[in-house]
């Protein structure tokens, strides 16, 4: 008992010397901001790694690449918070950045929804904006965006069924939700466009991060007889893997471009790009617009992008093929439905 | 439905079943040996994650597999080395600590990737090997012979756990100590070194299945590449009743599973894919309930063993 007692007094006095030190932090900062050009202070929360080579890349590469274009650190701050994936962890991440006085909050994840609907009213002088989604729930300071995936997948779906020798395409599916079902509808219309009898086999594997089962899920495929794989989600770096072990299947991606991972075998990816929306989002702040809009990224406001990578020969008429189809949603000629 | 029961389905699904259940194999048995001495250890997805990345480091920048492989055994020693201070030593609560190191693990090997390799790319890791005269036997051949040596070792491993457990000194040691720590160590055996050595053991094949995921089945690493499957290891511990067959068969209950499942969406089957993704999990729940009764923990599992103190 008397080493419990012991270890009960220094615990105490550890707290109490951490509290105390915590508490002397804060009176250094408010004296930095005071200074001539004000930085722009960004913060997004993720649901997974930087580095996943799809959604949650796809928004961190956009920040630096506006902050680069505005000047670099001193004219954008960025702060983030990666693998996020459980919204109470994300919830605090939000509440915390807006706490320490961050501009912009992005909370990117169609999980982070209630969340943001929360803790917005909290800091009305701040901006938030998360997605994938629709819904700002009427506040001011609160903007939403998503991707048109479908439109990204349907001009790869045209690019795909022209490519296909096999006459069999295999789409590796994450979850059936949100940009992935959206993104593999519109490459099945794609498909279907060119050649309406051509097989477009789907599997979902039921995780966003299941890696080993998405490599398992793309070699079954190609085990079927397809030659051409699409998909959606960090995971799908492991259908890619397969792809390359076979090392003639072909890969058409989403979100980033994902063609440094096989770069002989991806034909093309859908790219989404974020820095349009990023920088309108930031330059309305000086306006007094803290939110209040949704944005869509589209081929038409070149929002989405389709990478054709330049390491795969694609033949003239595929390409021109593509091109039309881009051209075509851009101008409504098609309509893809999500 | 028909399409599923061709041989080309019945042999693919069996050869990713196989596949499939080398890192189960390998974590689940290290588990065991862990369990079996009476430490539970809920690291283990941790520690595959370390082991995953720095099998798939050293792979890349030596190009030598089994220097990637040497590596992620280390690793392994080194975290079970100290789990089992936490856990042995300082008589920690074992899944608390457990669940801090699989954090650990989670973030180190994040951070390690981030830092030294920063993007996602594929290496040259294990390739399938023809066994000679078995890899030529018409179907059997190619459904079981023709796989890369971390598969061979997973299954390997199944007959020797079994072996070392059962029939050795060590074993009788180890599975004592899980049952009665004070009986043993009145008897003279050293439990906190046979501790020690069960948990490591179960680190070293940890380690070694995080490596079997990225130098073998994947090839690349990502920022949790396990996504949980240590997690379902150390349930099928339990599943297996402790016992390295009854592992092997509920690593293959649920591979075979789920390479089923992903045949029936390839084919087109008409069952919605959310019942398809389940049916791994409800097959082994079922199983698990029909085994119940006959499975009994380690006794002493998950208490810290302190001389003279019961």
């Amino acid at each position: 008992m008397k080493m419990q007692s012991k270890l009960m007094v220094m615990f105490s006095v550890l707290i109490v010397a951490v509290m105390l030190l915590s508490a002397c932090a804060p009176a250094a900062t408010p004296a930095a901001p005071a200074a001539a050009a004000k930085v722009i202070r960004v913060a997004v929360v993720m649901p997974s790694a930087t580095t996943d080579m799809a959604f949650s890349q796809s928004m961190y590469s956009a920040l630096l690449s506006v902050q680069k274009e505005m000047g670099g650190e001193t004219a954008m701050e960025i702060k983030y918070s990666e693998n996020m994936f459980k919204v109470p962890d994300a919830a605090a991440a939000l509440r915390d950045y807006a706490t320490q006085g961050f501009d912009v909050v992005i909370a990117h994840g169609s999980q982070y929804g209630s969340s943001v609907e929360e803790i917005a009213k909290d800091f009305p002088k701040t901006t938030f904006a998360w997605g994938t989604d629709v819904n700002t729930f009427g506040q001011p300071n609160i903007y939403a965006y998503t991707a048109a995936a479908e439109e990204g997948g349907y001009v790869n779906g045209v690019l795909a069924a022209k490519l296909s020798q096999s006459k069999q395409i295999g789409v590796t599916g994450p979850v059936e939700v949100g940009d992935a079902k959206t993104y593999i509808s519109g490459f099945v219309q794609g498909v279907a466009s060119v050649d309406p009898g051509m097989k477009v086999n789907k599997t979902w594997t039921g995780s966003f991060s299941d890696v080993a089962l998405m490599t398992e899920a793309a070699k079954t495929h190609i085990a079927n007889g397809a030659d051409i794989l699409t998909g959606s989600s960090q995971s799908v770096v492991g259908s890619i893997g397969a792809a390359k072990d076979n090392g003639k299947v072909l890969w058409f991606g989403t979100q980033s471009d994902q063609a440094t991972l096989a770069p002989t075998l991806v034909v093309a990816s859908q790219v989404y790009d974020w820095t349009g929306m990023i920088k309108e989002i930031i330059a309305s702040r000086t306006t007094g617009t803290l939110g209040g809009k949704t944005y869509i990224l589209q081929l038409k406001n070149d929002g989405l992008k389709i990478a054709y990578n330049s390491g795969y020969s694609l033949p003239a008429d595929v390409k021109a093929a593509g091109d039309k189809a881009i051209e075509d949603i851009k101008s409504g000629a098609v309509k893809v439905t999500p | 439905m028909m399409q599923i029961f061709t041989q080309t389905v019945m042999m693919g699904i069996l050869i990713s079943a196989i596949r499939l259940a080398t890192p189960y194999l390998f974590a689940a048995i290290g588990e065991a040996f862990a369990q079996s001495s009476g430490v539970v250890n809920l690291g283990v997805d941790g520690i595959m994650l370390v082991g995953a990345f720095i099998a798939f480091y050293i792979t890349l920048i030596t190009g030598n597999v089994w220097l990637g492989v040497l590596g992620a055994a280390v690793s392994g020693l080194l975290m079970g080395l100290l789990m089992s201070f936490i856990s042995v030593t300082l008589k920690a609560e074992q899944g608390i600590s457990g669940i801090g190191l699989y954090m650990f693990g989670l973030g180190l090997s994040s951070l390690l990737f981030k830092v030294l390799v920063g993007t996602v790319q594929t290496v040259e890791g294990f390739q399938p090997i023809k066994l000679p005269i078995l890899g030529d036997i018409p179907i059997i051949g190619e459904i079981f012979f023709q796989h890369s040596l971390p598969v061979y070792a997973a299954f390997l491993l199944v007959p020797l756990a079994w072996w070392f457990l059962d029939k050795t000194t060590w074993g009788l040691k180890i599975k004592a100590v899980g049952q009665n720590p004070a009986a043993a160590d009145s008897l003279g055996v050293n439990v906190d070194q046979v501790r020690y050595f069960s948990v490591c053991v179960g680190a070293v094949l940890a380690g070694l299945a995080g490596a079997s995921l990225s130098t073998a089945l994947v090839n690349l690493f990502q920022e949790n590449l396990t996504a949980g499957l240590g997690f379902i290891a150390v349930a099928l511990v339990y599943f297996g009743g402790w016992r390295p067959l009854g592992i092997l068969t509920g690593a293959l209950l649920f591979s075979t599973v789920n390479a089923f499942q992903l045949w029936m969406q390839v084919l087109g089957v008409n069952i919605p894919s959310d019942v398809a993704i389940m049916l791994p999990y409800l097959l082994t729940i079922a199983a698990l309930v029909a085994v119940t009764n006959r499975v009994r923990a380690p006794a002493a599992l998950n208490k810290p063993f302190e001389r003279g103190e019961n």
